[in-house]
């Protein structure tokens, strides 16, 4: 067949299509490359670098959600290498973000025996937590820059473009325009945000409010009176013309 | 809470933003760079009227705005003092030098004097190394500014004379400092323009591109990649517009070659990116230059229009069907943005984050179209090779590092400066062509902050792309930074370190994460509070760095700082 190829991977032999990542090729030979950034229904980046790989030949590590299978080539998944590649950039994670709502990466924290402890007294991303609309709370102290949230505000999605990235390096973040408060961004509350949010830096109110304990009747006086009739004036309305 | 509504006329940024909107994106940062200078900085009301205007979502200009360290969102002060504190300029009182400036005016770092008159800024290199330590005062380079005396070359900044260029082999150097740089007819009457008027009229871009790779000449950025390859690549990808680049974000520290052979012979990086865009069929190009360079930008933005004026750009070039132009772009404040892909994105109007390769640019470039990039210097060569012939140009230089190479010696010699040699000299030939160290050796940096270090017993060796290679050093962009007994190595490791933390881009993690963490671990042990443990979490974060980063950057960042633990491990024991 002219469309599939032949590689290695762990030993196995694995056929696939042409322009397979070696993410999806290696999940048809049963094996599982541990993930973060990577989402089924955003756009992949290759950010988190947790899914690299080694490739015989290839100088480096490649970020198996990304880079294609290639013909013939012989892939290692949990070489050495690998192994100390991925604890290391766990350990730094841990060490500078609130993992405590992420039970997926303390799964791979303890398989790869991440010591965290290593990077203590570090400096680390502790923002105030941000309650500023009705609908969700912004706690990004947990959040670990997986970009999923602005991915689906803007084209992977909804087209919304509320949010966007503030600061570089160490100190990027989630941001909005000039720092605004959600209602007064271009946000429709389509509420897609904190669906992908892996780490629970990102949370609807009510479920926020629920966890601290507030009766249910409480909830609907925050959630919904004390919101009412604020409504973003920026950007684009349909009943002012588009 | 009110605040206060910044005031700024409509006129003048609708001559800004004036017949921009079909441009879309790409318009973007030249637009906020306008109009920062119209209005001082960018306020929430005049970023908000250029989003309608340009049709850009006001987050993601957020974004762009927060990316870039020379745009400002808060009031600055009018003349911003940008002091350099990178490694070589730290080095002999750079630091020293900031503070005097902020203690002079009574301020703190990046906050306006309360006459709005000034801000002072610590910034990474300047590119200025030859000078240091260095400052930028407005938009003036300023030469060996004295702590002492912060006083004479803030309120008179005195602009920093050229630099030394010289060396045994003058080729691409020949007419910096020899003629007036934006005089054409001069570089015209020394052979100037003569290689492009024979390619276009006489030769198919096939030829361009075989001579090409008949030298040899590989990329002169630091990655040494095969200059005459990339331009088949480019040509022979499919589609019908393709770009040529030329890349000036120079900001590897250590490293000011490109800015020598742009103040010094501008119409050479011209005639290089014309023969180039000959090559690969590209009707129009950019020359992106790094904000921190406004002199160059000057020089090259009035040699471009003397160029212009003489027929060598436009339509139909001097009658021969071939039609070209170029755009000068200016850098905002970001190393990443050397990063070829991260430039792109900046030319494109976004932040500047690198791209994953494959696909490369040679067939996905800028605005997605088949683009060959190339470093300042890489074209001045090519020119060379084209006007005097492949065979004059491996005469010098070895079989596998053919030609002439720039390098830039600065730190503890005696004259600092860029030396043009053949490739092949040691490095001892070449320290002592810049009058010899001052002081006793202690280290040599080789290929800037993403380089590597060289010990004393290591001054025989060939100044060679592979010799260096096998030396497990880099010749990376030309850096040779001199540093020697009496310089605090560790202090110079700091100042590496930071940069990097600085320069991280944040896209990916173990850059992101890695080069905050390195800074504090080497920190630790500068202060002799390193705890049990540090060395090899210090090897580790290299490795992840060095193995699993994005692009370049990132697999570089600590290649400088774990060769020195190599070498000196004493500095870092646990």
């Amino acid at each position: 067949m002219e469309d599939s190829i032949s590689l290695t991977i762990d030993g196995t032999e694995v056929n696939v299509e042409r322009g397979t990542t070696i993410l999806k090729a290696a999940e048809a030979a049963g094996i599982e490359i541990p993930v973060l950034c990577y989402f089924a229904h955003t756009t992949a980046n290759g950010l988190c670098r947790l899914c690299v790989v080694e490739t015989e030949g290839v100088r480096g590590m490649q970020a198996a959600c990304v880079a294609e299978a290639s013909e013939g080539s012989v892939v290692h998944t949990d070489s050495p290498g690998v192994q100390s590649a991925r604890k290391t950039i766990l350990e730094m994670l841990a060490s500078t973000v609130d993992l405590s709502e992420a039970p997926e990466l303390h799964k791979l924290m303890q398989r790869y025996d991440a010591q965290p402890k290593r990077f203590e007294g570090g400096k680390r991303r502790q923002p105030e937590m941000i309650d500023d609309n009705p609908m969700y709370i912004r706690d990004y102290a947990k959040c670990v820059m997986c970009w999923r949230c602005v991915q689906v505000c803007a084209a992977d999605a909804q087209y919304t473009y509320a949010i966007d990235f503030s600061g570089r390096g160490f100190n990027s973040s989630i941001g909005t325009f000039f720092d605004k408060p959600i209602p007064q961004t271009t946000c429709v509350f389509c509420g897609q945000c904190v669906g992908v949010c892996p780490t629970g830096a990102l949370k609807g109110k009510r479920e926020f409010l629920f966890e601290q304990g507030v009766a249910p009747e409480d909830i609907f006086q925050v959630t919904r009176r004390n919101g009412k009739n604020q409504r973003s004036l920026k950007g684009p309305h349909l009943d002012r013309g588009g | 809470m009110t605040t206060k509504t910044h005031v700024f006329d409509r006129e003048t940024l609708n001559a800004i933003v004036d017949g921009q909107s079909e441009s879309g994106r790409t318009a973007l940062i030249p637009a906020l760079l306008e109009a920062q200078r119209a209005f001082g900085y960018l306020s929430e009301e005049l970023v908000e009227q250029i989003g309608q205007d340009l049709r850009v979502p006001l987050a993601e200009i957020h974004g762009v705005i927060e990316f870039y360290s020379m745009l400002y969102r808060r009031p600055v002060g009018e003349t911003i003092i940008r002091v350099c504190t990178s490694p070589m300029c730290a080095m002999v009182g750079g630091e020293e030098a900031c503070t005097a400036a902020c203690d002079h005016l009574g301020v703190e770092r990046d906050v306006p004097s309360q006459d709005g008159r000034f801000m002072v800024e610590a910034v990474e290199c300047l590119g200025l190394c030859d000078h240091a330590p260095a400052a930028l005062v407005g938009d003036t380079p300023v030469a060996g500014i004295d702590p002492r005396e912060p006083a004479s070359w803030i309120a008179s900044p005195e602009e920093a004379p050229p630099g030394v260029v010289d060396g045994d082999l003058r080729w691409l150097t020949a007419r910096c400092g020899v003629i007036d740089p934006t005089d054409l007819a001069a570089y015209e009457r020394l052979g100037g323009f003569q290689a492009l008027k024979d390619a276009i009229k006489d030769l198919q871009p096939e030829d361009v591109v075989e001579t090409i790779k008949k030298s040899g000449l590989v990329g002169r950025g630091g990655a040494a990649f095969p200059t005459g390859l990339k331009w088949e690549y480019t040509a022979a990808a499919p589609g019908e517009t393709r770009y040529i680049v030329c890349n000036a974000d120079e900001s590897e520290p250590g490293t000011f070659k490109d800015r020598a052979l742009m103040e010094g012979d501008p119409f050479s990086v011209i005639e290089g990116i014309l023969l180039a865009g000959y090559a690969i069929g590209a009707k129009s190009g950019y020359l992106y230059i790094r904000g921190e360079y406004p002199r160059a930008r000057r020089i090259l933005s009035e040699a471009i229009g003397r160029v212009r004026d003489a027929g060598y750009l436009g339509e139909n070039i001097l009658g021969t069907g071939f039609t070209f132009d170029l755009e000068i772009r200016s850098g905002v404040g970001a190393y990443i943005c050397g990063e070829e892909t991260a430039l792109f994105e900046s030319i494109e109007g976004k932040r500047g984050f690198p791209r994953l390769k494959p696909p490369f640019p040679t067939t996905h470039g800028l605005f997605g179209k088949p683009t060959a990039i190339n470093n300042v210097e890489t074209l001045c060569t090519a020119t060379w090779i084209l006007a005097n012939g492949v065979k004059a140009y491996r005469a010098k230089g070895t079989e596998k590092s053919p030609g002439s190479k720039l390098f830039c010696l600065s730190g503890d010699v005696e004259r600092p400066g860029v030396y043009e040699v053949a490739f092949g000299v040691q490095l001892q030939e070449l320290i002592d062509m810049a009058g010899g160290v001052t002081g006793d050796l202690q280290a040599v940096l080789l290929g800037g902050a993403a380089g590597a270090f060289a010990t004393p017993a290591e001054l025989h060796l060939p100044m060679t792309f592979e010799d260096l290679q096998a030396a497990g050093l880099s010749l990376g962009s030309g850096v040779v930074t001199v540093i020697n007994q009496e310089r605090d190595l560790m202090q110079f490791l700091v100042s590496l370190a930071h940069f990097f933390a600085h320069e991280s881009c944040g896209k990916c993690f173990p850059c992101q994460l890695g080069t905050q963490r390195q800074l504090e671990i080497v920190g630790r042990f500068a202060e002799g509070e390193a705890k049990k443990g540090d060395r090899e979490a210090l090897d580790d974060v290299g490795f992840a760095m060095t193995n699993a980063s994005l692009c370049g950057l990132g697999m570089t960042a600590g290649t400088a700082i774990l060769s020195a633990v190599k070498k000196w491990p004493e500095l870092m024991a646990d």
